[in-house]
Formats: C-alpha cells, structure tokens, sequence
C-alpha cells in the first residue's frame, strides 16, 4: 500500500485554537485602528513636538550641581527612606495573605480567593493613587509616601509569596507531616527553608522597584524628592529639576547593583 | 522486618501509606497496640504518628538544611515550634542525634546541606531520622527504588541492623524480591489489590510469584 | 560508648553575617521612622482621618453625567494604553536586536543598551510631565511616555532572550545560505517568540495600569478625571473611578490569562 497516496495535513493547532487566535489578532488590530482614529491629538502639537522638546532640554542646561546639598540631598534620603520602609511594612503585611492564598498551606478555596483579591486590588491601585488617598488621610509628608509604598507593595510581593509556596516541593512536607510535627514548625522547618530564597528575591526585587516609585510619591505630597521636583517646576527652575533626574537616576542604578550583589550573596 | 511485595500499581504503597494515614482509607480499621489509627483526628493523630517512623523513596530531606537539621527534624513531633525555630533542642536529643550519624557514617558531613549529599548519603539521613523518632514502628515506602543495586544492599544492611538492635518492627514497600526474601523475616504478597502470600520467606516459591507478578520471563 | 562526653564540634553553626544583617535592619527601622517624623499619635489621628474619609466616599457616585465623564476618561485610556503598547512593542523588536550582544557588533550595541537603560531609569509620571510640557496636554504625552517606559522594558527583556538563544540553530541556518533577515526569521525568532510574547502582553497590561494615572499630571485617561474629582473633594465619585479602574485591569487580567492559554 503506498503511504504517499494518504494526505496528511500536518495541523499546528486544533481548529479551536486557530479560531482563537486569528479573534485575537483581529481584536489587536481592530484596538489599534479605533484607538488611532478616535484619539484626540491635537496634530499641531505633534509637528513642533521635536522642537518643544529640545527647548526643554537647552533649559536644562547646565544643570544646577550646586543645588545639590541644600535642596536635594535631604529629599533623595527621605525617599530611600520611603521606599525601605514601606517595603518592610508591605512584607510583613504580605506574609500572612501570601500564606492564605497558597492552597497547599490554606485548602479553603474561599479564603483563597479572598486573599488573592486583595492582593489584586492592592496591584490594580497605582502607587500614585494611593499616595493620593493616603495624604487625604495622613496629611502630606512621609507617612502617606510609606503607607502608600507600602499598601502597593503587598500585591506583589503576597502574590509572588504564594506562588513559591505553591511551588514548594511536597516530599519533605509529606516527612515531617509522618513524623507527627505540628503546623507551625511543618512551616518553619519544611516550607520556609524552601521558599526563603525566592522571598529574599522578591523582597529585593520590589525594593528596587519602589525606590523607583518613591522619587514620584512626592508630586502629590507624600514626601521625597518628589515634592522638590514639583517645586521646581512650579517656578520653572528646569536647570535644577535636571539635577534632580540626574540624583534619582543615579539611585535607581546604585540600588541596581547593589541589589544584584546581595543576590549573588544570599542565594 | 515485614516487606510487602507485588506489581506495580497494586496498592503496596497506598496500604503502608494508610497505617500514618498519608493515604486515607476509605473503609476498615488499622490496629496498633489496640488503638484504631483509621478514626484518630488532629492532636491524636499527630501524637500517633510521631511514634511511627518513615523512610521515603525520594528521601524527602528538606534540601536547604543541614544533616543535622535533617536528623534532628525527626524530634519535632516532641519539640515546641518556638525550640524548633529557635533550634534549642534538648541536649539528649542532640546526643542522640550525633550517635545516629554516627550509626549512618555521616558524622563528617553533620554542617553540609542535604543537597550536597548523594542519594545513597540521603537516604541515611532519612533513615537516622525515622529513627530520631524513637519509633516503636518503622514504615519504609520503597526506600531503595532509586538508588544502585550495591547502595541499595547497603541500605537494606543499614536498616536492618539499626531497627533490629533497638528492636523496631520495619514494614517496608519494595519490588526487588531477593532483596526482600534476604533481608525481611515476613513477605507479604500483593497482587490486584489482595494478598496472596502471607508467610516466611522460605515458603515464596517461584509459583507463588508469578502468581503475584505474571508472565515468566523475569525470573531467573 | 564511653560516659565521658566526647569533645563534640557544635550542632549548629551560628551565622553572624546573617545575625548581623538582622541586627541592622531592626536599628534601622528604628532610626528611619524617626526620622521620618512618623509619631503614633499621627498614625492614630491618620486612622480617624480614614475613617472619615472613607465614609464620604460611601456610597459611590453614579450620576449619568459622572458616569458619562468617567467612561470617556477611561476610553481614552485604553486608547492611551493600546497605542503606546503597540508602537512600543513594534519599536522594540528592532531596538532590541540592535542590542543583542551575540548578534550586533559593540558599536551598535552600546549605544543601544544605553538608551534602552535611560527609557528605564524614569518612572513613567516623570516621562510624562516632560512630554507634558514638550508637546502639551492630552493624550499624546501619555502615548509617548508609555512608549518610551514600553521599550525600556520589552527591548531589554528581548535583548537578554536573544542572547539567550542557542547560537548553534542560527548558524544552521546560515549556513544554508539565507539572508540576514531570514537568518533572524528562521534562526532566531521561533525561539524567543513566545517569550516576546509573554513580555508584550506584561508590558499591555503595565502600561493599562500606567495609563489610568498619567492623567494626574495631564497626560490624558482617567488619572485626570481622578485627580480633578480628588481636588474638588468629590470623595464618591472619587470611589466610583477607582472601582472602574480596578474593574478595568481585573477584565485586563483575565484576558491575559486567556491569551497565555492561547499561545501554549
């Protein structure tokens, strides 16, 4: 019987596949097209944008080196402050919802959920709202800026949390479950060991990324070298609002290696 | 020392697993010094299972540990977790502790972390462990299935002499048979879910395992 | 055994650097919220000052007026989101080969990196204001800021999977003779597609949830609305776009998890 007279057609994906992905494909460019369309750009500030923006760059020149003590050094301290400190709040916040929502450690798919939605909710409100909210609360200064970092880090880092537990291997639990070991030290002894370096990563990981959203808090009053920025700008000062990005780039790059040094160590 | 043998697949695992109730049972009653292990719940169950040792095929070491940390972990049935966290076990425990690597031959290794060991050197941490438990009852699920032949007698030596001077009665899951007629004063024969040979042994002949395994070829 | 105690090393080695690291931070935190002049007093006039405010943002504010606002804020910000995200993720496919230090020579990588690592350094909102005020408000500014934060991110990630890749399959490939891009087509492509992929629907959804608050500074979407709502302390209105939001980005999400399933 000759083989070449049957017709196979080599199929990639099922005929369901195929019709989901060409809907999205469709729905991508349909997005692109409307959105392009209904945009409300205003054409003539497009054609001098190059020009605006070299204007703003030549008034940043020379930057204000010499503001640096004075104005800008005691903000960029309190914004690593901010940033440090709300992380370190958030993780102990984030512990226990981590745990909740890790459904090896808590089988209640109800209290799954729960935690997982707040954990949700706690991502989906940006660092900046929640500055918003908590200066309506706190007043304007550096505790809104912590509790702010600090509420828009516990999705994050719960969520990552429960998912290195999820993913924990469950053979050394099952051993220490034999040996009749309560919970807590089931915990202790079998699932943190396990988990620890992905924590640290993570607790890194979101440090890094807070410092970034620390230096911004500040434009809506939570303290931080924000609040210098917005000064600035407000009385048009763009040599020394240049020093400014200048500080905070530099920072962010230190906070990068140092973060990725301390990596190396620890795992 | 009492070894369950069979096919794969026939329940050989899942009934060792019933007797510290890993594994659930759905129906019957479990027998221990009188006691039925199939209706005991929480704190019960727990103080029950700290009197039942168990040594896992895959070893089952908290990898990130050390050896000790490993062997003493087998106290915590006995420890509070705020000793445990805090590591103060009490000192005849660590006594214990240190004679028991030096049963196993890993006095040296006590500071590495399990996952510097080889899988012959884990399964004796696991086995230091159960015995950590002071057990009065040995479970072993398949404890050299992944290890080499030679490692695996090895083993097998190593069990067999701890349980026997401290007199621990051992049931353990293995599907080498010489292994199990040289070592085990007692086979249990599964097949199909039921026992079917019940006895020394001496008295396993080639018909009783074929009626256990099937086919011919693999015997020799 | 003998009785005598035999000289046994210690069951646990202590771990000073670690003692040592755990030390510090306490002392730190300490030191830092001094510092920071955070006082239990204020802590606890603050959780009054929540309470009230929470209050006033009950029960959220569904006026059709409101309502219409709030829907043309958050059209825009898909718009916003959907553009930046598509120039962005079309921009870095590019970028992000000339960054490959595998495939590019230095003098076209270095200059690359570098400019993908200043698109990182800023914070979205600080992109924004200055495109605010190079080319005004509206949503031009967002989609330009969000493209600029969009190629920091996709073509790094991109850039670190090329380099990835097994060099061996592109050079099966080219040595059956094909041209650069085919090379790239057929070499270097089907193996790091699916990560792309996984970058550019991350980057959709950051840039969503980026896009719902560069309005704060003028930059178009539901931050502006927002913002004017928080200023004219319109508390339950206020409420009202921030469970739109969260709504918007949960919807976001499940899309994602469905497109993931897709691409299996």
């Amino acid at each position: 019987m000759s083989t070449t007279a049957i017709d196979r057609e080599w199929r990639r994906y099922t005929p369901r596949e195929r019709l989901g992905r060409f809907a999205l494909y469709f729905g991508l460019v349909f997005a692109i097209v409307v959105s392009l369309r209904t945009v409300q750009v205003i054409p003539e500030f497009l054609y001098d944008a190059h020009e605006q923006m070299a204007d703003l760059f030549k008034r940043m020149w020379p930057i204000a080196w010499s503001y640096y003590p004075q104005g800008v050094h005691d903000a960029l301290i309190e914004t690593l402050h901010i940033a440090t400190l709300g992380t370190i709040l958030a993780i102990v916040m984030a512990l226990p919802l981590g745990l909740l929502a890790a459904h090896n450690i808590t089988p209640n798919t109800g209290l799954n959920y729960l935690a997982k939605l707040l954990l949700v909710s706690s991502r989906s409100v940006n660092s900046l709202v929640w500055a918003l909210l908590f200066v309506a609360i706190f007043g304007p200064g550096a505790l809104a800026g912590t509790m702010a970092i600090a509420f828009r880090s516990i999705g994050f880092v719960g969520k990552l949390f429960g998912e290195a537990l999820e993913e924990a291997r469950p053979g050394p639990i099952e051993a220490l479950k034999a040996a009749g070991a309560p919970w807590t030290s089931i915990f202790i002894k079998g699932y943190w060991p396990q988990v620890e370096p992905a924590f640290w990563a993570i607790a890194l990981f979101r440090w890094d990324i807070s410092v970034r959203e620390s230096a911004v808090l500040g434009l809506v009053g939570a303290g931080g070298i924000g609040m210098a920025i917005n000064a600035a700008m407000d009385l048009f000062q763009w040599e020394r609002v240049a020093l400014m990005l200048v500080a905070i780039f530099a920072v962010v790059i230190v906070a990068e290696i140092a973060v990725t040094y301390i990596r190396t160590k620890i795992i | 020392m009492t070894a369950v043998i069979g096919p794969s697949g026939t329940g050989k695992s899942t009934l060792i697993r019933c007797i510290n109730r890993l594994v659930e049972p759905t129906a019957g009653a479990i027998l221990f010094h009188g006691v039925d292990l199939a209706q005991l719940r929480g704190p019960a169950l727990r103080a029950t299972r700290r009197r039942i040792g168990m040594v896992f095929q895959e070893y089952n070491l908290v990898e990130r540990l050390t050896v000790m940390e490993n062997v003493l972990s087998g106290r915590l049935g006995y420890v509070s977790p705020l000793r445990a966290w805090l590591r103060k076990y009490p000192q005849e425990d660590i006594n214990a502790a240190w004679e028991l690597l030096d049963a196993v031959g890993l006095t040296a290794f006590s500071n590495q972390r399990a996952d510097a060991l080889s899988g012959g050197q884990r399964q004796r941490v696991g086995i230091a462990r159960a015995i950590m438990q002071r057990p009065e009852l040995l479970l072993a699920d398949e404890p050299t299935s992944s290890l080499d032949p030679k490692t695996s007698v090895e083993i097998m030596e190593l069990m067999a002499s701890l349980t026997g001077s401290r007199g621990i009665p051992v049931i353990l899951n293995i599907h080498n048979v010489p292994l199990a007629k040289r070592f085990a004063a007692h086979i249990i024969g599964m097949t199909g879910g039921s026992v079917v040979y019940d006895g020394p042994p001496a008295g396993l002949t080639d018909h009783h395992l074929k009626q256990i395994y099937g086919g011919e070829d693999w015997l020799e | 055994m003998s009785a005598a105690a035999q000289a046994r090393p210690p069951a646990f080695l202590p771990n000073w650097p670690v003692r040592l690291a755990w030390l510090v931070l306490a002392a730190y935190v300490v030191y830092a919220i001094s510092i920071l002049d955070i006082t239990w007093g204020r802590f606890v006039l603050g959780l009054e000052n929540g309470v009230k405010f929470v209050g006033r943002m009950l029960p959220p504010d569904t006026a059709a007026d409101k309502m219409a606002l709030m829907a043309r804020g958050l059209y825009e910000t898909i718009e916003i989101a959907v553009i930046a995200s598509a120039v962005g993720i079309l921009l870095s496919l590019p970028i992000g080969l000339f960054a490959a230090r595998n495939l590019m020579p230095p003098w076209i990588t270095w200059p690359t990196r570098l400019f993908i690592a200043l698109c990182r350094s800023f914070h979205q909102v600080i992109i924004a204001i200055l495109f605010v005020k190079a080319v005004g408000f509206g949503a031009l500014a967002g989609i330009l800021a969000l493209t600029v934060a969009s190629i920091g991110f996709i073509a790094k990630l991109f850039a670190e999977a090329i380099e990835e890749i097994s060099l061996k399959q592109v050079e099966a490939i080219r040595a059956t003779g094909a041209s650069f891009m085919n090379v790239i087509t057929y070499g270097v492509l089907p193996q790091v597609l699916n990560r792309f992929v996984g970058f550019a629907t991350y980057q959709f959804d950051s840039n969503l949830r980026n896009s719902t608050m560069v309005g704060i500074v003028g930059a178009g979407g539901i931050g502006g609305t927002m913002f004017a709502a928080f200023q004219k302390f319109d508390y339950d209105y206020l409420l009202t776009i921030l469970i739109a939001i969260i709504a918007l980005i949960m919807v976001s999400e499940a899309l994602q998890n469905w497109i993931k399933k897709l691409y299996q």
